[in-house]
């Protein structure tokens, strides 16, 4: 028993790590205002660039490089398109999961070695490895914990620190006010259309170094469509994490586990419906968005930013 | 001005519906003797997926390699099953293609409602059941092959629990796992599978995770019946050994892949080009096997001994010659009830809408 919880915690993190970028990633995003939809496009891109890297270069650091590279320049199109052409939102990120997500599947077929000709499915890349930590790895059940590969480590320092800047510090009250208000964010003297590019593009990095977990660490190397709609599960589990880095973990756990969690029961030999299983992550999603819809006094301190997706203009009342 | 913005707009406007019912004029051709045709190819998923879309690809250019100039090809990848194909095959119907293959389960229906407004196009649906005068279905069966792979990894697995990741519980994999039950336990009758479903053909990560959980608990050695190359991967990682699908994976994944059953589309994709060259195409159900040399099984790793390749050998050849096949009783369930009689045999109706599990196996066969 307690082995099958220690295996599902390793699991569970290995899978939430990529999960975990994203959501922190688009957090910071959408808090300044900006709806990103265009993650999915953006973690096959990054997933696709950075093993491509890390194929001819052999260096991890310099593909994560490329990786937040990627995901941030798609971010600064998002931006672009959404701060200052004042696009819609919802349309511009569309458009680059599209995008993304055909140009992936394209460099997946054409930055291969010619050996492969052209393709880059089948070849094997140096990938992170598990780091143990002294002692603690050994620790019963929680040893999986420490026993993770350096971005994972990397996240769980990243989760507290996102916190403590979004709600501690000036940058991060700055960056809320954006979002919520940015009419009197823009009178008390704040760049409101710097402060959406610089954390739309920022984000966008975090979600680009998702991406590269995915072909860096959890399934080694390029298979087309690597990210299973798992962009999709991030926009989701923003709303479930109620735009509070903090608690994207718990969402991360919660859909990173899921899956390891009803392959194992099947492979005990229990037979609970897969369906229903699956659909709990999003089951939970509709019950935080219906709560936040009728208790408004919890939505107003807890809830989406008051401002995303609108887009701002000065004049505008 | 005016006048000639009209007429532009006349123009474009008869432009339009010309090339949108005629597909740039180029409506169905005739058959000529000696002529070149056009063969349109729908695939899945990716060609890249090393698998099954993969396996159609080689056979679709060996059939251009074969029949040289007196056909021309072409493919489309990822077409989702459902209305989206319907419009990818009737393109081609009015492009002028004489045969389109369609390579998955999901497109039949789509195909014959457009079979039906192109009466003299040919059309192919590999691993339906549904026919009309212009539309026949093709498929193979695998679950011979698997037989044979299923005896390697009754002979390798150490723990006796092997991890089977499966797709959809539909009978052609369901039919599957039976036959490599069947197969390892001929060999040895302690060895169970343990079945995953991760209701997808083609979700690497999902894949892996599936291989994973069957690992830890406690198999040794992975089969599948998936699109992608992970779960060999994660058996590789473990240093644990696998059986491949599809493709021979060990050209991927390395010589833990002890062995794969293959598909070896090309034979039959030549053959029926050249039927429909020659005009002696007929509507048809085709179900080859070992035989017919449409499935087979790949060469062996190095790690398999010579004594487990006779035995494969042996039984191939029972195959091969039409004395024995594989669901030849006595066959049980998996409550020990026996299904299949001692000296009877299941007929194909019987083996083509397959729900149930042999004994031997754990997990659920329906939904």
């Amino acid at each position: 028993m307690i082995q099958l919880v220690a295996s599902l915690l390793a699991i569970t993190l290995r899978a939430g790590t990529s999960l975990m970028y994203a959501t922190i990633g688009e957090i910071y995003t959408e808090r300044s205002g900006i709806l990103n939809l265009g993650i999915e496009g953006m973690m096959l891109m990054s997933a696709v660039t950075s093993f491509a890297t890390v194929y001819y270069t052999g260096n991890l650091f310099l593909s994560i490089l490329v990786a937040m590279l990627v995901g941030g320049t798609l971010a600064s199109l998002h931006a672009f398109l959404s701060v200052t052409m004042r696009a819609n939102q919802v349309v511009s990120g569309l458009s680059i999961t599209l995008f993304g997500s055909g140009m992936a599947s394209f460099l997946g077929q054409r930055l291969g070695p010619e050996s492969n000709s052209g393709y880059l499915v089948g070849l094997v890349g140096s990938k992170f490895e598990p780091i143990a930590i002294p002692v603690f790895s050994l620790m019963p059940i929680f040893g999986a914990v420490f026993n993770q590969d350096i971005l994972t480590y990397i996240v769980y320092v990243l989760l507290p620190v996102s916190w403590f800047y979004l709600y501690k510090t000036r940058d991060g009250l700055n960056l809320r006010s954006v979002g919520e208000n940015p009419q009197t964010a823009d009178a008390m003297g704040i760049d409101v259309g710097k402060v959406r590019y610089m954390y739309t593009i920022f984000g966008g990095m975090l979600v680009g170094i998702g991406g590269a977990h995915l072909s860096l660490s959890y399934a080694p190397g390029w298979t087309e469509n690597i990210t299973g709609g798992r962009g999709w599960i991030v926009i989701a589990l923003v709303i479930f994490s109620m735009w509070n880095p903090a608690r994207a973990i718990w969402g991360a756990i919660l859909f990173g586990g899921i899956n390891a969690v009803q392959f194992r029961l099947q492979a005990s030999g229990t037979t609970i419906p897969a369906s229903y299983l699956n659909m709990l992550p999003y089951l939970a999603t509709v019950f935080v968005l219906v709560v936040l819809t009728w208790w408004e006094a919890l939505s107003k301190r807890i809830g989406a930013p008051s401002a995303l997706a609108k887009s701002y203009m000065r004049e505008e009342k | 001005m005016k006048k000639s913005g009209i007429i532009l707009a006349l123009v474009v406007f008869v432009l339009f519906t010309w090339v949108f019912f005629t597909g740039w004029g180029l409506g169905p051709s005739k058959a000529e003797a000696g002529e070149t045709q056009k063969a349109a190819f729908i695939y899945v998923g990716p060609i890249g997926d090393l698998g099954w879309s993969w396996e159609h690809e080689r056979g679709r250019k060996m059939l251009e390699e074969k029949l040289g100039d007196k056909v021309k090809s072409t493919y489309i990848e990822s077409v989702p099953e459902g209305p989206d194909a319907a419009r990818v095959i009737r393109q081609y119907a009015q492009q002028g293609y004489k045969v389109i293959f369609a390579t998955s389960f999901g497109y039949m229906d789509p195909m014959l409602e457009v079979a039906r407004d192109f009466p003299n196009v040919y059309f192919e649906h590999c691993s339906g059941y549904k026919t009309a005068p212009n539309m026949s279905t093709y498929f193979g069966r695998m679950y011979q092959p698997r037989y044979l792979s299923g005896i390697v990894a009754g002979k390798m697995t150490k723990a006796n629990v092997i991890g089977y990741v499966a797709a959809f519980p539909i009978p052609e994999v369901i039919r599957g796992i039976n036959a490599f039950t069947l197969g390892a336990r001929s060999v040895n009758p302690k060895a169970q599978v343990r079945v995953v479903w991760t209701n997808t053909w083609f979700d690497p990560v999902k894949e892996r995770e599936a291989a994973v959980a069957l690992l830890d608990a406690g198999a040794d050695l992975i089969a599948q019946h998936q699109d992608t190359t992970e779960p060999q991967k994660a058996a590789k990682e473990r240093g644990l050994l696998s059986i491949g699908y599809d493709s021979d994976m060990r050209g991927f994944v390395g010589d833990s892949v002890l062995v794969s059953p293959v598909w070896n589309w090309g034979a039959y994709y030549v053959d029926t080009v050249k039927a429909i060259l020659n005009g002696t195409w007929k509507t048809h159900q085709y179900w080859g096997g070992l035989k017919e040399g449409i499935v087979e099984l790949s060469d062996f790793s190095p790690m398999v001994p010579q004594a487990t390749k006779d035995m494969v050998a042996a039984k191939q050849q029972l195959i091969l010659n039409g004395s024995w096949d594989v669901f030849y009783g006595p066959v049980k369930d998996q409550s020990g009830k026996e299904v299949v009689a001692a000296g009877a045999k299941m007929s194909d109706s019987e083996m083509l809408n397959m729900s149930w599990f042999v004994e031997g196996v754990i997990g659920k066969a329906g939904k």
